[in-house]
Order: C-alpha cells, then sequence, then structure tokens
C-alpha cells in the first residue's frame, strides 16, 4: 500500500524530461530562425571534414558546412513539417472523429472501416504510394502526412466522444436544448483534451519519424529546399570512415527529438496533468 | 464455423475493395509512362501505338478487371523500364525481403518476450527502471540509425561483416543469413522495446487482479502463477500488437534494404517509385496489401485461441 501512495505522489518523470528535452530542441530551432553559429550552406575546403571542439561545436562535413548549424536548421525542417501535418491531423480527425462518435450511426460504421482499413497499413508504406503519384517536396510531404494522420486522431476522439455522449452533463445539456455544435466543441472538447494532448504527442514522434524516413529515402524535402534531417544522413553514410561526426549528429537529433515527443506523450497517457471534471463528478461516472 | 466463414467472406471483400483502391490509385498518376518509356523519339503515332500495346486505350473498368484477372494468374505485366516480366524480376527479391522480415520477427519475439516477462517478474525493482528507461530510448532510434551505427560499429570497425557486400542465397547460405543478422536486428530492436512495454504492462495489470492472489493461496509459485496464470491473459493485446509489429517490420525492411544495400523488394520498390515504373510499383503494394489484411486475420482469428472469453459475434 505504501508503495502505492508514493508512486501516485511521486513527479511525472516521463512528462518532465520530455517537456526539458522537447524544450531544449524546440529553442534551439526558435534561435536557427534568426541566427545559426555560422551559414549552413557555406562551403569552405580550408574546414574540410573538421572534427567537433573549437569553432565548429559537431565538427564539419565534406564540404566544410559547419554540422550543428546544419542541424539547428535540419531540425527545424523537421520539426515544421510535423507541426503542419499534426495540426492537419488533429483538426481535420478531431471534426470526423467528433462528428462520427457524437451522432454514431451508419456513417460513422462506415467511415470507421475506411479508419481500419488505412490504420492497418504503415503510414510510411501509404506515404511512398502517395509520394509516387503526387512527387516529393516539402508542401507534398506535409499534406501526405497530414491526410494519413487523420485516421489515427479520428479513431481516439471518436472513442472518446462516443463515451462523454453517455455522460449526464451532456444529456443535461441536451435537455436543455444546447445545440449538438456547442455540446460537441464547448462541452465534450475540454473534457477529451487530456487525451487529445497525449495523441499529439505522439503524432508529433510518428510525424518526425516518417518525415525523417522519408529524407533518407530520397522521396522527401529535396535537397535544394532546405537542409533535413534524414536528408543529412542519407548523405553521410559515404563519409563514415572520414567524418563519422556528420551520420552520429543528425541521427541523434532525429532520436533525441522522437525521445521527447515520445516520453510527453508517455506523460501525458499514464497520468492527465488535469481533470476538467469536478471531484464529485468524476466518482459518479468512475 | 459461421464465424470462420464470414470472417473469410470479410477477407476476400476487404481485398477485393483495396485492390479496386490500389488500380485506381494508379490511374490518377499524371504523366503518361509512354512518354518516359519513348522519351525523345516521342510523337503522338508512336504514342498511340505504344498505348494500344500497353492496352491503356481500354475503358478503366475493363483495365481493371483484366489487371485483377492476370493478377491472380500470376501475370503481373511487364516493367517499363527493366522490359521484363515483374514476376521474374520479383522472385528472388520477394525471397530476400521474406527472409529478412521473419529474421527481424522472430527476433523481436526472443528478444521481447523473455525481458518483458523478466521485468513484470521484477516490477518497480531497481533494475526495472533502469530497463525501462533504456527502453524508451532504444524505442526512439530509428531503425534506419540504427543501421548506420551497426555498420560503422559491426561492418567498418570489427569487420563483422563487409557492407554493401550482400551475399546471395544461392552462393552461401549462411552467410546470407549471416548478412541478414545485422539489418534484421536493426529492425527489430525498436519493435522489441515496444513490445517489451506492451508485454510488461499488461502482465503488471494482470497480477493485481483477484485471480492471481487465488492462485498463490493456492500454494503456486510466483513462476507457476505468471506461466500459467497471467501470461495467457496478458497475451491479448499483445498479440494484436504483434500483427501490427510484424507489418511495421515489412515496411521496415523497405528503409533497411536501403542502408545495407540489400538487392531485396524494398530496393526495388524505391528504384520504381523514382523511376515511375507503375507495374512493379502496383504489384508490390498489392501483395504487401495482402500479406497486411492476412496477418491482421489471423491476429483476429488467433484471439479466440486465447481468450476463449471472446465470444464471437
Amino acid at each position: 500500500m505504501k508503495k502505492l501512495k508514493n508512486s501516485h505522489r511521486a513527479p511525472n518523470y516521463n512528462l518532465i524530461w520530455g517537456c526539458v528535452i522537447t524544450s531544449i530542441m524546440v529553442l534551439m530551432i526558435v534561435v536557427s530562425f534568426f541566427w545559426t553559429p555560422f551559414n549552413p550552406d557555406a562551403m569552405s575546403y580550408a574546414e574540410k571534414d573538421l572534427a567537433p571542439g573549437g569553432a565548429h561545436l559537431l565538427g564539419t562535413d565534406n564540404f566544410g558546412r559547419d554540422i550543428f548549424s546544419r542541424v539547428m536548421e535540419g531540425a527545424g525542417t523537421t520539426l515544421s513539417i510535423a507541426f503542419c501535418a499534426v495540426a492537419i491531423g488533429a483538426s481535420f480527425g478531431t471534426v470526423i472523429g467528433g462528428l462520427t462518435g457524437y451522432f454514431g450511426g451508419a456513417w460513422d460504421e462506415f467511415i470507421m472501416r475506411i479508419n481500419d482499413a488505412v490504420t492497418a497499413f504503415p503510414s510510411i508504406l501509404l506515404a511512398l504510394v502517395i509520394v509516387t503519384i503526387t512527387g516529393s517536396g516539402r508542401t507534398n510531404i506535409i499534406f501526405i502526412l497530414g491526410i494519413l494522420f487523420i485516421p489515427s486522431f479520428a479513431r481516439v476522439v471518436r472513442g472518446e466522444f462516443a463515451k462523454q455522449r453517455q455522460m449526464d452533463y451532456v444529456k443535461n445539456a441536451k435537455l436543455m436544448g444546447v445545440k449538438p455544435g456547442r455540446i460537441m466543441f464547448v462541452h465534450i472538447l475540454p473534457n477529451i483534451a487530456p487525451v487529445l494532448l497525449s495523441a499529439v504527442a505522439i503524432g508529433f514522434n510518428n510525424a518526425v519519424l516518417a518525415e525523417a524516413s522519408m529524407s533518407y529515402l530520397g522521396v522527401g524535402v529535396s535537397q535544394t529546399e532546405a537542409v533535413s534531417l534524414g536528408r543529412m544522413l542519407l548523405d553521410s553514410q559515404a563519409y563514415w570512415m572520414t567524418s563519422p561526426w556528420q551520420a552520429l549528429s543528425a541521427g541523434c537529433a532525429i532520436s533525441i527529438l522522437i525521445l521527447g515527443f515520445a516520453l510527453i506523450s508517455e506523460g501525458l497517457g499514464t497520468r492527465p496533468m488535469w481533470r476538467p471534471t469536478t471531484k464529485r463528478r468524476r466518482k459518479q461516472h468512475a | 464455423m459461421r464465424y470462420i466463414l464470414k470472417k473469410i467472406g470479410i477477407f476476400v471483400l476487404t481485398i477485393f475493395a483495396i485492390s479496386i483502391l490500389v488500380f485506381l490509385a494508379f490511374q490518377i498518376i499524371p504523366g503518361d509512362p509512354t512518354t518516359r518509356m519513348l522519351g525523345t523519339q516521342a510523337t503522338p503515332e508512336k504514342i498511340a501505338a505504344l498505348r494500344a500495346q500497353l492496352g491503356l486505350d481500354r475503358p478503366v473498368l475493363v483495365r481493371y478487371f483484366d489487371w485483377l484477372g492476370n493478377f491472380l494468374r500470376g501475370n503481373y505485366g511487364e516493367s517499363y523500364s527493366y522490359n521484363m516480366p515483374v514476376h521474374e524480376l520479383l522472385s528472388g527479391k520477394l525471397r530476400i525481403t521474406a527472409s529478412l522480415t521473419l529474421l527481424s520477427f522472430l527476433m523481436v519475439l526472443l528478444i521481447s518476450f523473455p525481458l518483458g516477462i523478466l521485468l513484470a517478474r521484477f516490477a518497480h525493482s531497481w533494475f526495472d527502471r533502469v530497463m525501462m528507461v533504456l527502453n524508451q530510448i532504444v524505442m526512439s532510434i530509428p531503425s534506419f540509425f540504427t543501421g548506420i551505427l551497426f555498420t560503422y560499429v559491426f561492418g567498418l570497425i570489427l569487420k563483422f561483416f563487409t557492407p554493401t557486400n550482400f551475399v546471395e542465397y544461392a552462393d552461401d547460405h549462411a552467410g546470407f543469413w549471416a548478412y541478414l543478422v545485422f539489418p534484421a536486428l536493426s529492425i527489430a530492436l525498436p519493435k522489441a522495446a515496444m513490445v517489451i512495454k506492451l508485454l510488461r504492462g499488461s502482465m503488471v495489470r494482470e497480477l493485481s487482479e483477484d485471480y492471481v492472489r487465488t492462485a498463490y493461496s493456492r500454494g503456486n509459485s510466483r513462476w507457476q502463477v505468471l506461466k500459467g496464470h497471467v501470461m495467457r491473459n496478458a497475451m491479448v493485446p499483445v498479440v494484436t500488437f504483434l500483427a501490427v509489429t510484424l507489418v511495421d517490420i515489412i515496411a521496415g525492411s523497405i528503409i533497411i534494404e536501403q542502408v545495407f544495400n540489400i538487392p531485396g523488394m524494398g530496393r526495388l520498390l524505391m528504384t520504381s517509385i523514382n523511376g515511375r515504373d507503375l507495374p512493379v510499383v502496383q504489384t508490390i503494394i498489392m501483395i504487401i496489401a495482402l500479406v497486411v489484411i492476412t496477418v491482421n486475420y489471423i491476429a483476429d482469428i488467433s484471439y479466440k485461441y486465447i481468450d476463449p472469453r471472446i465470444r464471437f459475434r
């Protein structure tokens, strides 16, 4: 019993570390919008393949470009793509999941079957198929990933809406004549926010991985568009023997981004930060 | 029996629906393959002739049933860029990717089950805590980065294998499997970490149930309870996840084949995507779709045998 009590009071380490790691990365990315130690694209033959340390914190690559600056910018590319993709997936997913979960019926069945079919396939594979059709590039990747994320958000939100629909506060609101739209987005949505936030963190996790994988496969962000971590990893593979820090920096940056989001989603999932319902209500529905 | 029949019915319908989707997806691709095939020699007459030769001038529905019929008979059409039948192109590569996938899946099972059970047994101990932190980190490293690290450490430094020097199965059986060990492990590690987490969580949850206390009170040892009582109940969510994992491994092998230079289906898929070799892409996607659906159905049906409480509706 004593153990149980303690574990309840113990700080949510997953969430704390997740936030710390992600904040550091986000801070670095925000800074990179205004300032990087060196120009990420400036080549210098004299400073080719320098080891980490000194002026170049993570060394330089085979063109003499500063790797730390490139990692900063590359992480920014990856995160901005992830952000847009998750925004598309979460907003459409919430609306679709909310409508189907709240109203139920034949449409619900139909859309959920499609959802099941889509989510059964690995998203990277579907993304590759769509890239064949649309071509690669930053905008395309954002839309492809965004659309592919809709089903998973819709599924989570639908489940929550279907559960909340049965609760007394929703029934009360209905009796009082509140319009469905208001019930869904003003009454129910705040109550499922913790679940939705956790899903958003997982979404970021998947989006970073998907973007990095696609750039690594050469069908993501094109070389001329922007620096991307996946692409850096692909290009650096040939220089393992001369400058292993190239691949290490890019790979570690991807892993750290993913780790941050994974920890946040873990922390939010196991113990919600807050419960919007009052204590008495929670007891009634427990 | 009715349940099984119903399941098979849905199975066939799903495959039918997927085949229509795959076919249609490749119809809306902009850019006619004939222009690419003819290149600079393209004239309207030549394009029309080639379109007729490839059967591209017929109605969509006719082409669909034609394609489906051919697909079912194992005739996947001709590759645009290699000028050879797709099935010939695929035959050897399919085996390589299948071997890689199965080896990786086996590794996931061999790593995750002992560790997951062990961690559940010693849940909340310092060992468990350290391992779970490690687990979370392993989960966050993408397989292609693990692959690159393995290439460097085990390939270039320790010289366990020669990177990019793939060994064909026909040349050397043992060498073939040996070459696949590190690629398979790169895919398996993050997946195994996920299974460990799920299995441990699922078992820890089951361990707090009343039936566990009853089992102890009847004089069962800790391992007996874990093995005979808890495992079976804890397995249900894990089996679902294993199906997902197997499918993910197939997708992962596409990426890993690039890292280790393995001439499997994934490499063929990527070159075909870049070269817009549609018959090849279409066939590979259709094959993967078939595998995905089959794996999910096997998982679906296997619940019954694991947990008889799940009654069929």
